[in-house]
């Protein structure tokens, strides 16, 4: 330990990096106004309800058709089924003309012990036992969260110019996209004035999940034989009731991407400075160690 | 030190997220719980107010041309309702089945399919959408059920029309209730009773009606999911109160817990 170029000087030294990700001190700012904290959360146990009770509908008739009708006479998409085999029964899940043996998980899988035939597993659906008309009701009811909740954020930060200064990408962001990326790949998070905003990705990101949210409430509702007749244009929207099934499903498995992402740049960035910054709204911001 | 503010604020969020644990904790439980079920029910009521409110009475389920009908129009529930009197019908061609019209009405009447398909009838190619999620296009004919109901006479204050069928399906529990022969039924309000693309059909995709598809009669409700559309009925009850019929909850499925306004 002879040569320390810098170890003489006699300004604080900044927190080592591990130390800021377990234990966020220094200077802070308020990050998240109260209307953004409220609907954060409420509109992350609504999805996480959606999501489980839509498994779970799923399971009813776990196919996925392009068009305006769809059953069992027709060619899906996606299935996920259980066959019988020389080899015992197995589940199948099907991609085009892909077959994948998702014993197990996907198809046949145990429920309370015993193997049994459904497509998403117990352990991911709401309620955990096979009930299409009980699932509906979780799911509608966290439909109307959803929605009156979505629509309170959209309104609240489009008066307050959220969305217009804090996620709507500006002409520099667009061009620091590359640049954007590779610090994303490296895992190098923003310090300093630049932590104070949404980085570009952020910014895609966060609208991204917006307008899915916004179609899974549109596809929701062409599903609805009541609502068809008094908007027929959202069948022409998504090309029919089983297309916007479809694209219903692939919403919200973009909506599940995101949520893997979002909580993995959680941890990454500190969860706890994080977490904290949704709860209490203040932010502390990250030391520029360059 | 922290305020009063903060710390009921900081109350909040430990009750806020203690709820929300909980919830998720318990939620098998409370799927089953008769309570939770009251939740539930104001939701349903909740969704059919409001697209009561946005559906004027005149506003059509969308009607489709040839082209896009199903190659094949999957059966669901009852494919066959069996049994010595049904299996006549089907040995007879239906020439004795009659369809009765009864209850708070005027003049109760009882007709056969050979004098239902001599009324004025409408040809409707509709989307036929299971609660399950797959969905079928048909063409469809059969009687306006409004024409059967001015003919009958509607006594003041009646509501609904229940319809009784001839298939028993049993096998699926009725909710916490005692209740279970499983005898297929359902009802429907004013607003489907009188709308132009209601139908007591008898013919699918220009034959008559087969077995699995709810032969000779069944109801058309375009605007509602597939297990409103009973089969094989004979017999229409108008009344104003369904809570009396079978678990009272006004259909088979919905004695089973699923909702009695199937628009969504």
């Amino acid at each position: 330990m002879s040569s320390l170029p810098e170890s003489q000087s006699n300004a604080r030294k900044p927190l080592p990096t591990w130390l800021a990700w377990c234990w966020p001190r220094g200077e802070s700012f308020y990050r998240h106004r109260a209307p953004v904290r409220l609907a954060h959360w409420i509109n992350a146990l609504a999805i996480l309800f959606l999501l489980g009770s839509g498994l779970n509908i799923f399971n009813a008739h776990p196919r996925l058709y392009w068009g305006m009708y769809g059953a069992d006479a027709d060619t899906p998409f996606f299935s996920i089924g259980a066959y019988d085999t020389p080899a015992g029964t197995r589940g199948i899940t099907q991609i085009g003309s892909w077959q994948i043996d998702t014993t197990g998980f996907l198809g046949w899988s145990k429920y309370m012990g015993a193997y049994a035939s459904r497509a998403w597993p117990s352990w991911l659906t709401i309620p955990k036992f096979q009930d299409l008309a009980d699932a509906r009701h979780w799911h509608f009811m966290f439909a109307w969260i959803l929605a009156l909740n979505g629509l309170a954020y959209l309104v609240w930060s489009l008066s307050t110019r959220h969305i217009q200064k804090d996620i709507w990408p500006t002409r520099s962001d667009i061009r620091s996209i590359p640049q954007s990326v590779i610090d994303h790949l490296k895992l190098r998070h923003p310090a300093g004035e630049a932590a104070k905003r949404y980085n570009v990705l952020q910014r895609l990101a966060y609208l991204g999940v917006i307008v899915l949210i916004a179609l899974m409430v549109l596809t929701g509702l062409t599903m609805s034989p009541g609502f068809d007749a008094f908007f027929p244009w959202l069948l022409n929207l998504f090309g029919g009731r089983q297309s916007a099934r479809s694209v219903h499903f692939i919403s919200a498995s973009l909506i599940v991407l995101f949520i893997v992402v979002h909580l993995a740049e959680v941890m990454l960035a500190g969860p706890i400075n994080e977490v904290r910054s949704m709860l209490s709204g203040r932010y502390v911001v990250p030391k520029d160690h360059s | 030190m922290a305020s009063t503010k903060d710390i009921t604020r900081r109350t909040a969020i430990v009750a806020g997220f203690g709820a929300a644990g909980a919830l998720i904790y318990e939620v098998n439980d409370l799927t089953l719980d008769p309570r939770f079920g009251h939740v539930f029910r104001g939701v349903e009521d909740w969704t059919r107010l409001n697209q009561r409110a946005l559906l004027a009475p005149g506003q059509f389920a969308r009607e489709f041309a040839p082209a896009d009908i199903s190659p094949v129009f999957k059966a669901n529930g009852t494919l066959n309702p069996g049994g010595d009197d049904y299996n006549r019908h089907v040995a007879e061609n239906f020439a004795n089945w009659r369809l009765r019209i009864d209850g708070m009405v005027a003049y109760p009447m009882s007709l056969s399919v050979a004098e239902l398909k001599r009324l004025p009838a409408r040809t409707q190619i509709t989307r036929h959408d299971c609660v399950e999620g797959w969905s079928a296009i048909g063409m469809w004919t059969g009687v306006p059920l409004r024409l059967l109901l001015k003919a009958a006479g509607m006594a003041v204050g009646a509501k609904y029309a229940v319809f009784h069928c001839a298939d028993n399906l049993e096998g699926e529990p009725a909710k916490g209730g005692e209740q279970s022969p499983g005898q297929y039924y359902e009802s429907i309000g004013l607003a489907d009773e009188f709308h132009p693309q209601t139908l007591i059909a008898w013919s699918l995709n220009g034959k008559p009606l087969d077995v699995a598809h709810g032969a000779p009669l069944r109801l058309r409700v375009e605007r509602q999911l597939g297990y409103k559309h009973a089969k094989y009925v004979n017999r229409i009850e108008i009344t104003d109160s369904f809570a009396k019929i079978a678990g009272g909850q006004g259909g088979y499925w919905e004695d089973r817990g699923y909702e009695w306004y199937a628009g969504i």
